[in-house]
């Protein structure tokens, strides 16, 4: 559900910029349904990629094969998504709290002697800085929701509205969170992360005792529509494909 | 010019004890056969350098080849964790792990700079977030000309940056096609370089969107085949998904990970 949820996120003829796993499963749906021009940017250096299966890493090489243009990763970075060229970046987390914060880098305070050494930043700070909106698709407990980020690999809302501006980030940061309970937007008067969709058979308790701080629920709850027999069809064949 | 050698004479020469060393290639393309010849020579108290140390550096780091690691992203990529890297920050086995930790940017940035001879590279990037906080090669700089704060981060030169390229010819320029990743700018970045190839052939034939780097760039080229598996070769070899899953097994303990060290390696060393 959470990458039909997030398939569903993304609107023909975006940039996005995909990072490997849900994200990358998430957007190779969404190209494969209902946005078929849908422009899959991989950090790895291949512009509107598409692939036939599901790239095994970011630098796979059908990535390679089926882009319009591959090129070089400073260009990547320095040409095409520090100018702002890409809409939407789509990020993942090991922890993310409740301004959007990202962790992906250490988890405890201590930063010489972490609890548990993670992969690190890769692309995300960045990502997160320059894409005009970002997603984040997180798999949701109390150990990954959380108050505050034991580190802030990628910055979100910081500690509410306008902490972007002040830094003078420029894209809005991010605008979605959807997890395998429901779908989670921040609030327009203080950017906290608040419960705006539940997933088929999630109740609002469930997701409360699957959040790390006081959880704020949208006065429009809504309900995530079931997957469609196309959606369910094309994700079973993506994963199928070799 | 480039000279032609073989992998281990190419090591033995370029690669010294206490050297900051660079293998770059970005998921594809990965010189694991030259990160072997590392370990099999007993290299110790590298910097090693990476965007992304994968399984190669976890391989050398396991081997306690490391003294320090300067990166961007540590993982199995698609996979999970690198075991014998979290084990080296972790519990400081089988030596301790110094780390300089970037962002993709950062990093890449830091090649550019270095590849054009310059001492620091500028970007929008780091914003609020905590790496500058542990980082010491991050700082911030305002723009003489808008005012603006903006990051800015060191050159990279490494004493030796090694790649892994699909071909050279027998005058040591070497072709390279498919993701080309940061391989460019590490070798043009470094004191000392160190291209293994696929293949050494009489003439390179264009390749579309390929990229050549001229023998008088590169120190030295060594051939060794299927030398970036199980990472691949663009029109030479897949991505052997199979082995990055199988790592996992083998990273995960230290007795696994010496066995393999062993008979994979050190193993190899007789068998030539």
């Amino acid at each position: 559900m959470m990458s039909i949820a997030a398939a569903r996120a993304l609107t023909g003829g975006q940039r996005c910029f995909v990072g490997i796993g849900l994200p990358s499963t998430a957007a190779n749906l969404a190209r494969r349904t209902h946005a078929p021009d849908l422009v899959l940017i991989y950090e790895s250096g291949t512009l509107g990629s598409k692939p036939g299966r599901l790239p095994a890493s970011i630098g796979d090489g059908v990535l390679a094969e089926t882009a319009d243009a591959v090129i070089s990763v400073p260009e990547v970075f320095n040409y095409w998504l520090q100018p702002g060229r890409i809409d939407v970046g789509f990020l993942g987390a090991a922890q993310l709290d409740k301004f959007g914060n990202i962790n992906t880098t250490v988890i405890g305070n201590d930063y010489a002697n972490p609890k548990v050494r993670l992969p690190g930043a890769g692309g995300a700070p960045e990502i997160a800085a320059s894409c005009h909106e970002v997603y984040v698709v997180v798999r949701q407990s109390k150990r990954s929701f959380v108050e505050q980020v034991d580190f802030i690999t990628s910055f979100g809302h910081g500690r509410g509205k306008g902490d972007r501006e002040k830094l003078g980030l420029r894209g809005a940061g991010p605008t979605l969170v959807i997890t395998d309970l429901g779908v989670f937007r921040p609030d327009p008067e203080t950017s906290e992360l608040v419960l705006s969709q539940l997933h088929e058979g999630v109740e609002v308790e469930q997701v409360r005792e699957a959040t790390g701080w006081d959880l704020k629920v949208s006065p429009e709850l809504s309900r995530t529509p079931a997957p469609t027999e196309t959606e369910l069809k094309t994700l079973r064949e993506l994963k199928a494909a070799k | 010019m480039a000279e032609i050698l073989s992998l281990r004479d190419a090591v033995a020469q370029l690669v010294h004890d206490g050297d900051t060393v660079a293998l770059e290639g970005f998921t594809h393309l990965i010189p694991h056969a030259a990160g072997q010849e590392i370990i099999r020579q007993r290299r110790k108290d590298l910097t090693l350098v990476r965007m992304t140390p994968d399984i190669v550096y976890d391989q050398l780091i396991g081997a306690g080849c490391a003294r320090k690691l300067i990166f961007s992203w540590g993982g199995n990529p698609g996979v999970g964790s690198l075991h014998r890297f979290r084990d080296a920050v972790q519990n400081s086995w089988p030596v301790p792990l110094e780390i300089e930790e970037h962002s993709h940017a950062g990093m890449a940035n830091r090649y550019v700079a270095g590849a054009s001879g310059l001492p620091f590279a500028v970007l929008r990037g780091y914003s609020g977030t905590d790496l500058p906080n542990h980082t010491d090669t991050i700082k911030q700089i305002t723009c003489p000309f808008t005012g603006e704060q903006l990051a800015a981060v060191p050159a990279l030169n490494p004493d030796v940056s090694i790649i892994h390229a699909q071909r050279a010819d027998r005058a040591g320029n070497v072709q390279i096609w498919g993701l080309v990743g940061v391989q460019k700018e590490a070798v043009l970045a470094a004191r000392r370089s160190l291209a293994t190839v696929e293949e050494i052939v009489d003439e390179l034939e264009p390749v579309p969107g390929g990229i050549v780097l001229p023998s008088w760039a590169v120190t030295a080229v060594a051939e060794a085949p299927r030398g970036a598996h199980p990472s691949y070769a663009q029109g030479y070899y897949d991505r052997d998904n199979e082995y990055y899953e199988y790592w996992d097994s083998i990273g995960r303990n230290r007795d696994s990970f010496q066995a393999w060290v062993d008979e994979k390696v050190f193993g190899m060393e007789a068998a030539k």
